[in-house]
């Protein structure tokens, strides 16, 4: 394991029952770094970072965390992480100023120092004006803030993150990567979990893939991007010409997995050179395009190439919204 | 700062938040005082004669006997209260904050409980000014009201940490929610309500050995007849009894609970 890592794992295992949930994970995050570890709903992401904040016990493997062995020295990982978790666990009826006082209690932070921290995170996460409200009456993207500074409390080497724009629009999300990035930017080792693509490539210095509990691909996005290869074309069409338009288009390129009935990805070697090729071949055989786009590899493609799926359902797009600048 | 001070400290800050808690939520403070309060008022108001019964021990009123029978029965709701709270805690996620903090994780169930506690002792003194201003008199005096307050205190701590255990077992609040039924037949198989050498069998039989009716007593002998050694020893035994069983139950249900995560 290296020594000067801040997360090390090796072969990590959790069995729920006979339900493999995450086999043998390995990966090393480096101090500094924003890691991001990437999949879809039900592989594995939050059963892996509840092991590494030792809120669950392993069944195989090791880690270290911050230096520590998660199970033989859960204590002293504790203390040099700070966690904010999927569902953001808030008490609706305490105040934002009581939840953060008391994670400095948690902490072991004393009163003064406590109070002097709380004061200072809530202005940091501009919550100055809502402190003295109860909770409950935040919103999602207040409630985040005051998560990630309840887990700022007591200044953390190790941040994990799980999923921590889940839900949010895009202002919130923004606003989000923007305190995660200026956390980063202070030396803070950030571990986050995402089902966002976006939000994997704008923030992680490196990325692992998880699907079904196993690492499928692990390295800088765009060295990850750069394996995939080549640029596709997204072509839109009406339902019932879907067959024949993938007849064509196989004569072109290689087919990818369709993302919905009105859509064909096909991957073409000479990129924009090859469009003019594609749209020749489905007006001779008579298809009409509804809109088509080069579409350069993405970590979705990434993901598709290393698991023959996309990362994510239809019915979740609608929740990917574009971040503002 | 010392790792004792550190949790003391601890089980202080999560002892004021359940207090809180349950202050800003009316539905868990009802069963506390009010439920008691009015089973008080129509039990005394409706059966106050059962005092001229044959066999009924000597007493100045009615509301006398009765009162540390509504002390053990918001002493009873608080623990239970206490231990929806914690189950409500913990299916909102809010204990994976605690569990993933540096500290004993026992502190987490001795703050809750320290907040049972602190409910026990406002219920004790809440029936005790009832009965004072209702004319019931404190044989004991202030050595005897402070005594049924320290019982009922720590009674409220010890049910609570069977609730508590309870609550990390399943972590399910209604789970804990169902045991309220229970809570009133165990009440109700003891001398809380009604004096045991008048019940018939096999009642008599069960709130005989109820440890519950042993605590009942210790409460009651201060405030009917005065300081009793041999029924305060009594009272702590049992009290001892159900404190040693909601630490074992309460252990054995945080190391599931890390277990199943």
């Amino acid at each position: 394991m290296d020594g000067a890592a801040a997360i090390s794992v090796e072969g990590l295992e959790r069995a729920f029952g006979d339900v493999l949930a995450v086999q043998g994970v390995d990966l090393a995050v480096g101090e500094g770094e924003i890691y991001g570890f990437l999949g879809p709903n039900g592989a594995g992401k939050t059963t892996t970072v509840r092991m590494l904040t030792t809120l669950l016990l392993p069944t195989g493997g090791r880690a270290t965390v911050a230096g520590h062995d998660i199970v033989s020295e859960a204590r002293q990982v504790r203390a040099s992480i700070g966690v904010a978790l999927q569902e953001a666990a808030l008490d609706p009826l305490m105040t934002g100023r009581e939840l953060i006082r008391l994670q400095a209690t948690l902490q072991g932070l004393p009163g003064g120092e406590g109070r002097r921290r709380a004061d200072d995170l809530l202005e940091r996460v501009d919550l100055v004006g809502a402190a003295d409200r109860r909770v409950g009456s935040y919103s999602g993207g207040m409630k985040r803030r005051l998560d990630l500074a309840a887990a700022l409390v007591h200044e953390p080497r190790v941040l994990f993150l799980d999923e921590p724009t889940t839900g949010l629009d895009p202002v919130s999300r923004k606003t989000i990567w923007d305190e995660v990035r200026s956390l980063n930017d202070e030396g803070t080792t950030v571990f986050l979990t995402t089902q966002y693509l976006e939000e994997a490539d704008q923030l992680a210095d490196n990325v692992a893939i998880i699907d079904d509990g196993r690492i499928v691909a692990e390295g800088t996005p765009a060295s990850l991007k750069a394996d995939v290869g080549n640029p596709h074309v997204r072509l839109q069409l009406e339902e019932g010409s879907i067959a024949r338009a993938e007849e064509v288009c196989a004569e072109i390129g290689r087919l990818l997995p369709p993302v919905d009935a009105r859509t064909v990805l096909v991957e073409v070697e000479g990129g924009a050179a090859d469009i003019p090729r594609v749209v020749r071949a489905l007006d001779d055989a008579g298809i009409e395009v509804g809109s088509l786009e080069l579409v350069h590899p993405s970590l979705d493609d990434v993901f598709v190439a290393k698991t023959g799926h996309h990362i994510r359902r239809d019915e979740d797009e609608a929740d990917e919204q574009p971040v503002p600048a | 700062m010392s790792e004792l001070a550190a949790n003391l400290r601890v089980v202080k800050a999560l002892g004021l938040r359940s207090i809180r808690q349950t202050f800003r939520r009316p539905q868990l403070m009802a069963p506390i005082v009010v439920f008691p309060t009015l089973l008080l008022a129509i039990q005394t108001g409706g059966a106050g004669s059962a005092v001229n019964l044959p066999g009924f021990p000597p007493v100045q009123s009615f509301l006398q006997f009765m009162l540390a029978g509504a002390m053990m029965q918001s002493l009873m709701l608080a623990g239970n209260s206490g231990g929806i709270a914690l189950a409500v805690d913990i299916e909102m996620g809010f204990t994976d904050r605690l569990f993933a903090a540096p500290i004993s994780r026992y502190t987490i169930v001795l703050g809750r409980l320290a907040g049972t506690g602190a409910l026990g002792l406002f219920s004790a003194l809440w029936f005790l000014a009832i009965g004072l201003v209702f004319g019931a008199q404190i044989e004991g005096g202030v050595p005897g009201a402070l005594l049924a307050i320290a019982l009922v205190t720590a009674t409220a701590m010890a049910v609570g940490g069977i609730a508590a255990a309870i609550a990390l077992r399943t972590g399910t609040a209604s789970v804990v929610q169902g045991l309220f039924p229970l809570v009133l037949v165990v009440l109700f198989l003891s001398s809380a309500f009604f004096p045991v050498d008048l019940m018939i069998e096999p009642a008599r039989t069960i709130a005989e050995y109820n440890p519950l009716s042993f605590v009942v007593e210790g409460v009651r002998e201060p405030i009917v007849s005065g300081v009793d050694a041999a029924d305060t020893g009594a009272a702590l035994l049992a009290i001892a009894g159900i404190v040693a069983l909601g630490l074992v139950l309460s252990a054995r249900a945080l190391r599931h609970r890390l277990k199943v995560g």
